[in-house]
């Protein structure tokens, strides 16, 4: 049986892929990325979380026995950093397509070309 | 409509194949390896209460040196993707009395909040890139509610070239004296802070990487802000 915390995690990643599959706007294909963006970070700090472990920080009472996987905790802090500024260039791409055609439904944008 | 139910059926597919992979991973379930052995050793190997910020910055610091360097390339991108030759903002509503009033009292903490979650990476939750984030977050705040302000350019880009070098300055000094890059030398070799484990003035060079970490990622984000509120002006 899947644990809740996983099936919230694959739902969104299923949603943001829907977005990016179905819909013709830019911007919501984009708004579909970072969802499965989040997704995938909440996966990746739900398969470190151990069960009734604290934050890997080794203050009082807390001993390396105690603390969660700290890894995916690492991993993902710099993801999300770096999902900012990837949506950030793919955001400005949008706006010279923008500027450029007038629309930001990618099938017109298609058939322009050319 | 054929489009959307091929769509849902091969996302159903999808996440049937996630969910059968993480099967073998069941949830909370102590499966640490490599993690065990960095929490055993974190606190006098690198001198951080943090395991999280002694893995970014110690183990893995090459590794956030590289994440670095796609920051700088992703804000490079978007500047060169929104580059015109005449270019200023040409907001025209200026910020409501609450946005402005409260821009003006908070900026100040919200930057000293930002500095607060760096310097301290490696005690509380944080580090450099949250950090950075929240200080980015301050000059979003002014370009929201003045209409004519604008971050100063030329000390933002010496700002961001020289925390980019003196990262790679501080890797090629810890080459120097202990033998591979990012050798923390200030733990290791000088022991500073041994008994200060958990206050302050302890961590080795976590507090001076992730300072430098904080400014680089402060500044580029409030450049990427700069350059997606400008546009272009007719001359």
């Amino acid at each position: 049986m899947i644990s809740v915390y996983y099936f919230g995690a694959i739902s969104l990643i299923l949603i943001g892929l829907y977005a990016v599959l179905v819909k013709k706007n830019l911007l919501k294909m984009l708004i579909g990325l970072s969802i499965m963006e989040t997704g995938v970070n909440l996966l990746l700090v739900s398969v470190g979380y151990v069960a009734g472990r604290s934050a890997p920080i080794l203050s009082e009472g807390i001993g390396p026995n105690q603390a969660v996987d700290p890894i995916p905790q690492a991993l993902v802090l710099t993801a999300i950093v770096i999902g900012v500024a990837t949506t950030a260039m793919a955001l400005s791409v949008a706006m010279i397509l923008h500027e450029k055609y007038g629309t930001l439904n990618v099938e017109e944008i298609r058939r322009l070309r050319g | 409509m054929l489009k959307r139910a091929l769509a849902i059926i091969s996302l159903l597919l999808i996440g049937y194949w996630i969910a059968q992979g993480l099967a073998g991973v069941p949830f909370g379930q102590d499966r640490m390896l490599v993690a065990q052995y960095y929490l055993d050793h974190v606190k006098e190997q690198t001198g951080a209460v943090n395991a999280v910020t002694a893995i970014v910055v110690n183990y893995r610091g090459f590794d956030t040196l590289g994440e670095v360097t796609v920051l700088f390339i992703a804000s490079t991108g978007v500047g060169a993707l929104l580059w015109r030759r005449k270019k200023q903002r040409t907001a025209k509503t200026e910020g409501s009395i609450v946005l402005t009033t409260g821009t003006r009292l908070l900026v100040p903490f919200v930057m000293l909040f930002g500095a607060y979650i760096f310097i301290h990476g490696h005690l509380t939750p944080g580090g450099g890139f949250p950090g950075g984030a929240t200080i980015a977050t301050a000059f979003l705040l002014l370009y929201m509610a003045f209409v004519q302000y604008e971050i100063p350019h030329k000390a933002f880009e010496k700002v961001e070239g020289a925390v980019g070098v003196s990262y790679v300055l501080v890797g090629l000094i810890g080459l120097a004296i202990g033998g591979y890059f990012l050798y923390d030398w200030i733990w290791q070799d000088w022991g500073f802070g041994v008994d200060n484990i958990g206050r302050l003035l302890s961590g080795g060079f976590i507090p001076i990487i992730y300072t430098i970490i904080g400014l680089k990622v402060g500044t580029e984000l409030s450049g990427i802000i700069d350059n997606m509120l400008k546009e272009e002006v007719s001359e």
